[in-house]
């Protein structure tokens, strides 16, 4: 199912001493199947863009088609567009409410008018997708779980709708480093089976790591778009609107600055160990070692810059 | 049980950062170290009183600030000077005083530009940032920080810590750092890594990111660039166990040949 924004923009409280734009003109295109990865700073209207994808908000000005029907024409069935782009709000876990997992996660396919066995069908389906499989869980209170699991809980609620894109806002906040791999490996195998994902998140190394595509947005605009390599590759754009880069990005973008020969277009540890291995190690194609040590910046040393450089210059307003 | 049999001294004037799983007991200990709870078993002491001394608590929570996870949870007022005016207005201090306290501690978070603001339409780091200022209008020795930097975006996180990393470094306050991310706590004095309601860990930063393997059997990680020292160690690049942040790192590789 693909998603189009078409030159939305969105007013909060217009009229009033309050007015505040939240979205000014934003032009997006959300493939099938897609994993596209949303990142801007606090206030800059990623929460507001993915209201506007499911149709919880109108927007001020311009369209969103959803397979190329505007949700907001007269006749669209905008209940049948929420099902099918499920929206996971930050801190999901906030929102259970039922005495037990079961009837949490059954809410949604119950209000739906399904009969039993097709709602305890869709429950079971969820919680497996989501890692819990222990058949007692179910009996539980969703209060009496860990962190971690209420937060898996609340994500089944809404997969148990069977959604076709999956809108996911900062879903490891606040989680271990071990609870954060598993729920975003969690959500790395919903991508494979077919579902569209768009992951908003302020962690870069989690965006480089599942995201097809970057999409940046500042002050209410796109500001950049490309590959995650391509948007990391513009560091200093991401610092200035109070964004960073993944720490690997950060280093090797600084060594390649200083004319040390590494490819900066790389952003896993392994990649990086394998840049400085050939670099001081000689084990690879560029061999420059001690006498490249040259502070400030230096162009043309180094093998062929990366692919991200080509993305230089196009973003709008900086 | 959240808390079993821990013993551990909080050095005046140093950072201490504590990190573990969710559930290893973390918030549990921050609250005990200004009296929010008391133990089951065991005592604490915060500068020799012990917290169990009800008709002293109030000079125990004097003495520990605590700054805590939601910035939404902990303004009070609807302008950022009257928010930090409010612990020393309850201490029942002259004006002028109370004056002169929001003053430097509007001062020392660097937000005296917003002193006439409404605090809920700043930022989630300038928040969190008065949050911090009201808690040092009560003049504490020390600040504890309960996962203060988990709602934040990467500008206000960095905004927190390094507020927290200058009162510690300017003003000698002593600083306990509770945190999910591995990365904050590599600029700490030492490091507390908790594990199922004990302490598993407790060094230098070298120290304890040099036990990958236990660090990763408790669910936890290694900051990224000590991830990435560990590999090149292992590929025969001597880097020395300090090195765990990206400057350093940096230094390193341009410096050796």
């Amino acid at each position: 199912m693909s998603i189009r924004i078409e030159a939305v923009t969105h007013v909060y409280l217009p009229g009033t001493p309050q007015q505040v734009t939240a979205l000014d003109d934003v032009s997006l295109e959300i493939a099938d199947g897609e994993f596209l990865g949303l990142i801007g700073p606090t206030g800059s209207g990623k929460s507001t863009l993915v209201q506007t994808l499911n149709g919880l908000l109108r927007p001020t000005r311009g369209r969103i088609l959803v397979d190329g029907q505007d949700i907001w024409e007269r006749h669209a069935d905008r209940r049948k567009v929420r099902q099918r782009v499920g929206l996971i709000f930050q801190y999901p876990e906030h929102q259970l409410f039922e005495e037990t997992v079961f009837a949490d996660v059954a809410f949604g396919p119950r209000n739906l008018g399904l009969g039993d066995d097709e709602v305890r069908a869709r429950v079971t389906e969820a919680l497996r997708l989501v890692g819990l499989e222990d058949p007692d869980l179910l009996r539980r209170s969703p209060f009496s779980l860990s962190g971690g699991q209420m937060r898996r809980v609340a994500i089944a609620g809404v997969l148990a709708m069977r959604p076709q894109v999956l809108v996911l806002d900062e879903p490891a906040a606040g989680l271990d480093p071990a609870g954060r791999r598993e729920i975003l490996g969690q959500i790395r195998s919903l991508h494979r089976r077919g579902l569209t994902v768009v992951l908003v998140s302020h962690n870069m190394e989690d965006i480089g790591a599942l995201a097809q595509r970057v999409v940046v947005l500042h002050q209410g605009r796109v500001v950049a778009e490309g590959t995650p390599e391509a948007i990391f590759g513009r560091r200093q754009m991401l610092l200035e609107i109070g964004l960073g880069v993944p720490p690997v990005v950060d280093l090797l973008q600084r060594l390649a600055e200083a004319g040390c020969p590494v490819n900066a277009g790389c952003f896993a540890v392994e990649g990086a160990r394998d840049e400085i291995l050939r670099w001081k190690l000689g084990t690879g194609p560029a061999r420059r070692a001690a006498g490249d040590r040259v502070a400030g910046p230096r162009a043309g040393s180094g093998p062929a810059r990366p692919a991200c450089r080509a993305g230089r210059g196009r973003g709008r307003g900086h | 049980m959240a808390l079993r049999d821990v013993d551990l001294e909080v050095r005046p004037g140093e950072f201490l950062a504590v990190v573990g799983p969710n559930g290893s007991g973390k918030s549990t200990l921050a609250k005990h170290l200004n009296g929010l709870l008391l133990p089951t078993a065991g005592d604490v002491w915060v500068a020799g009183i012990n917290t169990r001394e009800r008709d002293r608590i109030w000079e125990v929570r004097r003495i520990t600030g605590m700054v805590f996870q939601n910035p939404d949870n902990q303004l009070v007022a609807t302008v950022v000077e009257e928010d930090v005016a409010f612990g020393p207005e309850n201490l029942g201090l002259h004006p002028d005083e109370i004056r002169r306290r929001v003053d430097e501690a509007l001062g020392l978070v660097r937000m005296e530009p917003y002193r006439r603001h409404a605090p809920h339409l700043l930022s989630g780091g300038q928040k969190q940032r008065v949050a911090i200022a009201g808690v040092l209008a009560m003049r504490p020795r020390v600040l504890v920080f309960d996962e203060a930097t988990a709602m934040l975006d990467p500008v206000g996180r960095s905004e927190v810590l390094e507020t927290a990393h200058r009162l510690n470094r300017e003003e000698g306050l002593t600083v306990v750092h509770i945190t999910h991310f591995m990365e904050e706590a590599v600029a700490a004095d030492r490091v507390a890594v908790m594990d199922r309601g004990g302490i598993a860990l407790l060094g230098p930063p070298a120290e304890v990111f040099g036990q990958a393997e236990l660090l990763r059997r408790l669910g936890l990680e290694l900051p990224a660039m000590a991830e990435l020292a560990a590999a090149l160690r292992r590929a025969g690049l001597p880097v020395p166990p300090d090195v765990l942040d990206v400057p350093r790192m940096f230094e390193y590789l341009v410096g050796v040949a």
